[in-house]
């Protein structure tokens, strides 16, 4: 420990630690831009410098590592003429158009230049002017105000993983760009607006929207990846008009993705449906609630009268809040059905009645002291953007991490070993691991694996897992989809038993994990969502979904929902429920309900609305409320979203990690490759895109026009363009229990054998199941 | 060049840069005495410090001193580096060792790499001096033939590899990190110091710098013993010192000349002034040190202490001499902007101060200057001197403070009359590059 005195107070600081962090340990403010307590130091803006008993000139407190007994002085006569002398520079060739510059308001420069600015300035000359740059749809520029902090740049390069930025030219000249023509694509790129002190880098969609100071800001949850982001909304005459990350260090640090950052905008959209819609003889006409809500009160009981109970079932996407599913179980369970689900994605049930509540076991934030990580079957990047982050910085420190999976994208993670193969071999890959760390552990394996050879990358990545002391083993979205789930499960619970590595699932959405805490999966005689699509029911509810989109198999989804007697669909958009339901009812999404997220480790998030619901839009809690009493079902009388979720938590606050469980003895291990799935001469890779993952994703214009929103192709490696005779551009019918036509494009990620083809969008909702044999003709 | 000159001892036209000549000329024989007589590397660090051989590179760091800061126990890789990319106004020493006595570096940086530790270095060439590049190049060639350099030198067990490396000019990538970066295929932009080359150098490994003159002293040091090398000069500046000579002389060049030597011997090396005109003002050490009147500089010999009690610096030894047709304005004007344009733009005093003083200066000397720009530039240089990463800020500042200082006269005579002390014609007949109307 090292003593140091600032401004006369004294504390003590660990071996390493700068001036900077002793000031921060003491609650005293050294004014900064571009130090940042996430990013690396650069020392370059020179505002905090400040003296140093002894040293001859100023020293920035940022940079500069405390010695024993060192005294600093912030506020001094000298500290404050450096400091002053900064702020002149830094304002010389600052344009000054605070009037018309979306950071005022929330502006580092403008905020402290209160401080250490003139009132008139020395400099007569003409000030730089910077062109602007296009950073793509997301980030609007304005480079003339930039101060080369270089926050972004360093941005780019340690926590997104992949510099996009950087600072060209010299002196004077020197300009914060991209690369030349590119913009700047990744997931992550919104924190630079965060991040940008002044206003040049700002965010595009809200550009000129609203001053910072007219905005109310209000706590929320994202409702998009399994990590459950924290938000601040911002609101104005009930309309939201942006999103910032709340700071939560467990969970989301300071960052947000492109996804949680700019969805808001979907909930502005035209595509939201703002009142209850009934189609009569054909016909979709408008109406007022007491009548949709009577109409699927009579017609349900008849359904249920005609065909039993079971034949009604219901459709939930996990982007639902805790207290929505909760009410929807309760329902269904209330009319005497058990079909209920909110597992859309899957396709291998067996693990059902085995007690598994799949969550990551363990907390978010204990992942960067894992030494080593294995993660199973999962587009990491694209769909966990930010516990891809906390991989990304893990791995440059002790953690070795490792990756099974299906396509070769590069994660941007500094992997240790690597093991790409067709979905079909995943599971006999995951065996190899196993195998290889049961030799080296020197244990006998069960008859199951005998026959299995590891592979020199599956040897590679066990010995990774055995050389560990605090390792991991996490199954991605990929895995939980594959039709082999229940056997990966199974082989990866194995290695995390052998290795004494933690096991756990990185979760799909906001509230997998509620789902099963919500009870909105079926019980023991009731059907998954497969099994309600496959042996079609006769009444459906679907909950907030888009099942032509959102389920493991759409065109069989699509000609379930067809078949129907009664589709109730309650969703915010005008969706193609159009094409198949009888009800649509307008829904509030998470801005205009109160509810509660329970993330991948088990955290129950609760947030209020934040804004009044759009038109004739209602919470959905509410509306199942009033459904169950129409039908006159008992335990429907919840004055208040915290009594229902009290109600689905059973008592338990805060977390519910304890009550969660992912192992379970006894699971068949089935490598035999007997399904026709699993021996395809041509099989499809489908990935979920960031940006087609859920309904409010795909309505959020801004986010639909970047890189990442572009539409699916069908990507294939060199080989099996060659095989196939196709050339890169072409459009070809891909056919899958339905068909698509797409363009061609080379893809030398993909593994042999296999076509990537994305789920999740427009363009590939006409083929059915994402895994299987698939065919490819000219279109 | 100077008959006492150990490192310009190479007369043009004899093929000087050669091996078999640098031979004859005794050269590589320290490197044969520390192999034949196993000499310990800490006994070479310890005549070095004896010599009192001071960094000629600028800033005068004593060299042994440097060399035992490199952590003698460190597990990995070391580097020694040669800082051959002067880029300063007025300097112009280091090309000419590397034209004509290229082997005597490559000796002194294998001594270096022995002493050290390190088994590889990289000779950074400024990327303006291309023809010396390729030159170099062959001496590494014919040094690596003659298994001077590469594996297992001489016979021994000591292994070192050189390289040459050229930038593309950047002043910048004269500072020591700066070249660092750039070598490491980076933007040649200065680091944060602490951590220090020495800990976290090239690659993040612990790594010596020094200049081509220093490394070019190394051999002799070792052949002759470092108090022989002191006695050359005088006590704490050792040895001789390259003087490049520009400006208003007869014969300008460099001089290789004792430490300690009267400037007025110098000058009159170099030929006198031209036409016999008056001695108006020296820059002593390259742009960036404080000009010094005729009579203060007069008065000087040519040694570290000497110039820096007189209020300017040796510097990298780039004398730029001034006579009475000189424009100070217009002198300081040129000399702002050259470190307007080089700074790198990293940190803020410096990006945004060297075009504000350059402004200023290019706005008196045009005839818009006004009575308080000159307590502006004070005040501009007094707010960028030392609050930078590196020493650019400082560099462009000195010479503002002392042009002002000395010549504040002639710059109120410019704010006031709108034209010049020195007569238009006087000008152009003093400079090589207007012809006389």
């Amino acid at each position: 420990m090292l003593e140091i005195e600032i401004d006369g107070k004294k504390t003590e600081v660990s071996d390493g630690a700068t001036v900077m962090d002793a000031a921060h340990q003491l609650g005293i403010f050294v004014p900064h831009f571009c130090y940042h307590k996430k990013l690396s130091i650069a020392a370059n803006c020179r505002m905090c410098l400040v003296q140093v008993e002894k040293a001859p000139k100023p020293l920035p407190a940022c940079a500069t590592p405390v010695t024993n007994g060192m005294k600093v002085f912030t506020h001094s006569e000298a500290a404050v003429k450096a400091q002053k002398g900064v702020m002149e520079f830094l304002l010389i060739n600052h344009p000054l158009d605070c009037p018309i510059c979306d950071q005022g308001g929330e502006c580092q420069l403008q905020d402290l230049s209160v401080g250490y600015g003139q009132s008139a300035a020395r400099y007569q000359e003409e000030k730089r002017v910077v062109v602007n740059k296009n950073l793509g749809p997301l980030i609007a520029t304005d480079m003339t105000r930039c101060i080369h902090c270089t926050r972004c740049v360093r941005f780019t390069q340690e926590i997104a993983g992949w510099q996009e930025m950087g600072q060209a030219f010299r002196g004077e000249h020197a300009e914060i760009m991209p690369f030349i023509e590119k913009t700047v694509d990744s997931e992550l790129s919104g924190n630079v607006i965060d991040l940008c002190p002044v206003g040049a880098l700002t965010s595009k969609p809200f550009r000129f929207a609203a001053r910072t100071w007219e905005l109310s800001r209000r706590k929320s949850v994202s409702p998009h990846d399994g990590l459950g982001a924290n938000l601040i909304v911002q609101v104005k005459h009930d309309r939201v008009l942006r999103v910032l990350p709340l700071e939560n260090e467990d969970v989301n640090e300071c960052w947000l993705s492109d996804k949680d950052r700019f969805s808001y905008e979907a909930l502005n959209s035209k595509a939201r449906l703002t009142k209850p819609m009934l189609k009569q003889c054909g016909e979709w006409r408008e109406v007022d609630w007491q009548t949709a809500l009577e109409f699927i009160g009579t017609d349900l009981k008849r359904v249920v009268r005609e065909h039993g109970t079971a034949s009604f079932g219901a459709l939930a996407s996990p982007h639902s809040t805790l207290e929505e599913l909760h009410l929807l179980q309760k329902f269904v369970r209330g009319a005497g059905s058990e079909n209920i689900d909110c597992r859309l994605r899957q396709t291998d049930f067996s693990l059902d009645g085995k007690g598994i509540t799949p969550w990551l076991g363990m907390p978010v934030a204990e992942i960067p002291m894992l030494d080593r990580v294995l993660v199973v079957g999962s587009f990491l990047r694209k769909d966990h953007p930010l516990l891809a982050q906390r991989l990304r910085q893990a791995a440059k420190k002790f953690t070795r991490v490792s990756l099974l999976h299906v396509a070769d994208d590069d994660q941007l993670i500094n992997l240790h070993a690597k093991s790409i193969v067709a979905p079909s071999a995943l599971a006999m890959e995951l065996a190899g691991i196993v195998k290889a760390v049961a030799e080296i552990k020197g244990v006998t394996v069960d008859a199951a694996l005998a026959g299995v050879q590891p592979t020199a990358a599956a040897k590679a990545i066990a010995e990774s897992l055995a050389s560990g002391e605090k390792g991991a083993v996490f199954l991605g979205n990929f895995a939980q989809q594959h039709v082999q789930s229940a056997t990966l499960h199974a082989l990866a619970q194995k290695l995390a038993d052998l290795t004494g590595a933690r096991f756990g699932y990185l979760g799909e959405a906001a509230n997998s994990v509620g789902g099963y805490v919500a009870k909105a999966v079926p019980g023991t005689s009731g059907l998954n969502a497969a099994r309600m699509l496959a042996a079609p029911c006769r009444a459906y509810f679907v909950l907030h979904a888009e099942p032509e989109l959102d389920c493991a198999n759409p065109q069989q989804a699509l000609t379930a929902l067809k078949g129907a007697d009664l589709v109730v669909a309650m969703t915010p958009f005008k969706t193609r429920a159009l094409d198949y339901a009888h009800v649509i009812l307008p829904i509030a999404p998470f801005t205009e309900t109160s509810g509660s997220f329970i993330n991948t480790e088990g955290r129950v998030q609760s947030f209020h609305a934040v804004v009044k619901p759009q038109g004739e839009t209602r919470p959905a809690w509410k509306v199942l409320r009033v459904l169950g009493n129409l039908l006159g079902l008992a335990g429907f009388e919840q004055d208040n979203s915290e009594t229902v979720r009290d109600e689905a938590l059973g008592g338990m606050t805060g977390s519910v990690a304890e009550r969660l469980n992912n192992r379970a003895e006894g699971i068949a291990v089935s490598l035999a490759p007997t399904a026709p799935a699993l021996q395809p001469k041509l099989e499809r890779v489908a990935d979920v895109p960031i940006h087609f993952a859920d309904p409010l994703a795909r309505r959020a214009p801004s986010l639909q026009m970047t890189r990442d929103a572009a539409p699916p192709a069908a990507r294939m490696n060199a080989a099996t363009l060659a095989k196939l005779g196709l050339t890169a551009g072409a459009q070809v019918k891909v056919s899958l229990g339905g068909t698509a036509v797409l363009a061609v494009q080379l893809d030398a990620g993909v593994p042999d054998g296999c076509v990537r083809v994305a789920a999740g969008h427009e363009l590939t909702s006409g083929l059915g199941p994402m895994q299987g044999e698939l065919t490819v003709e000219r279109a | 060049m100077g008959a006492l000159g150990f490192i310009l001892n190479a007369e043009e036209g004899e093929r000087s840069w050669r091996l078999a000549e640098y031979v004859k000329r005794g050269g590589y024989s320290a490197l044969k005495k520390i192999i034949d007589e196993n000499i310990p590397p800490e006994n070479i660090v310890a005549e070095l410090k004896k010599s009192s051989l001071r960094g000629r590179g600028g800033a005068g760091f004593p060299t042994g001193l440097k060399w035992s800061f490199m952590p003698r126990q460190f597990p990995g890789a070391k580097y020694v580096v040669c800082n051959s990319d002067e880029g300063e106004p007025g300097t112009f020493k280091d090309r000419d060792i590397l034209r004509w006595n290229p082997h005597m570096v490559i000796e002194g940086m294998i001594i270096a790499g022995y002493a050290m530790g390190c088994a590889r270095g990289y000779n950074y060439i400024h990327g303006e001096i291309w023809e010396i590049y390729k030159r170099f190049e062959e001496a590494l060639e014919e040094a690596r033939a003659a298994k001077l350099l590469g594996p297992n030198i001489l016979g021994s067990d000591f292994s070192f590899e050189l390289q040459a490396h050229h930038g593309y000019g950047a002043y910048i990538c004269g500072e020591e990190t700066a070249l660092l970066e750039s070598i490491e295929g980076k933007k040649g932009q200065p680091r944060f110091k602490p951590p220090f080359p020495a800990s976290f150098g090239l690659y993040g490994k612990p790594t010596t710098i020094n200049n081509t003159e220093t490394f070019a002293s190394v051999p002799y040091i070792i052949n002759q013993g470092g108090e022989k090398f002191l006695e050359l000069g005088k006590p704490n500046n050792g040895g001789t010192k390259l003087f490049s000579v520009s400006g208003h002389v007869n014969r300008p060049g460099n001089f290789e000349v004792p430490m300690g030597t009267p400037f007025r011997d110098l000058l009159e090396m170099a030929g006198g002034m031209r036409s016999g005109r008056k001695l108006k003002g020296v820059i002593p050490g390259g742009s960036s040190s404080p000009v010094l009147p005729a009579d203060v500089i007069m008065e000087c010999t040519l040694d570290y202490d000497s110039i820096a009690k007189a209020g300017s610096m040796l510097g990298s030894g780039a004398v730029i001499v001034m006579d009475e047709t000189t424009c100070m304005v217009r002198a300081l004007e040129r000399l702002s902007y050259f470190y307007f344009e080089e700074s790198c733009g990293q940190c803020t005093p410096c990006r945004e101060g060297t075009g504000w003083l350059y402004r200023v200066v290019h706005r008196i000397e045009h005839g818009e200057g006004r009575p308080e720009d000159l307590d502006l530039l004070n005040s501009v240089t007094e707010n960028i001197m030392g609050r930078t990463i590196c020493a650019l800020g400082d560099a462009a500042s000195m010479p503002v403070r002392g042009f002002l200082k000395h010549f504040g006269a002639e710059f109120e005579y410019h704010i006031q009359n709108k034209k010049c002390l020195v007569p238009e014609d006087v000008q152009r007949a003093g400079s090589g590059f207007f012809k006389a109307a």
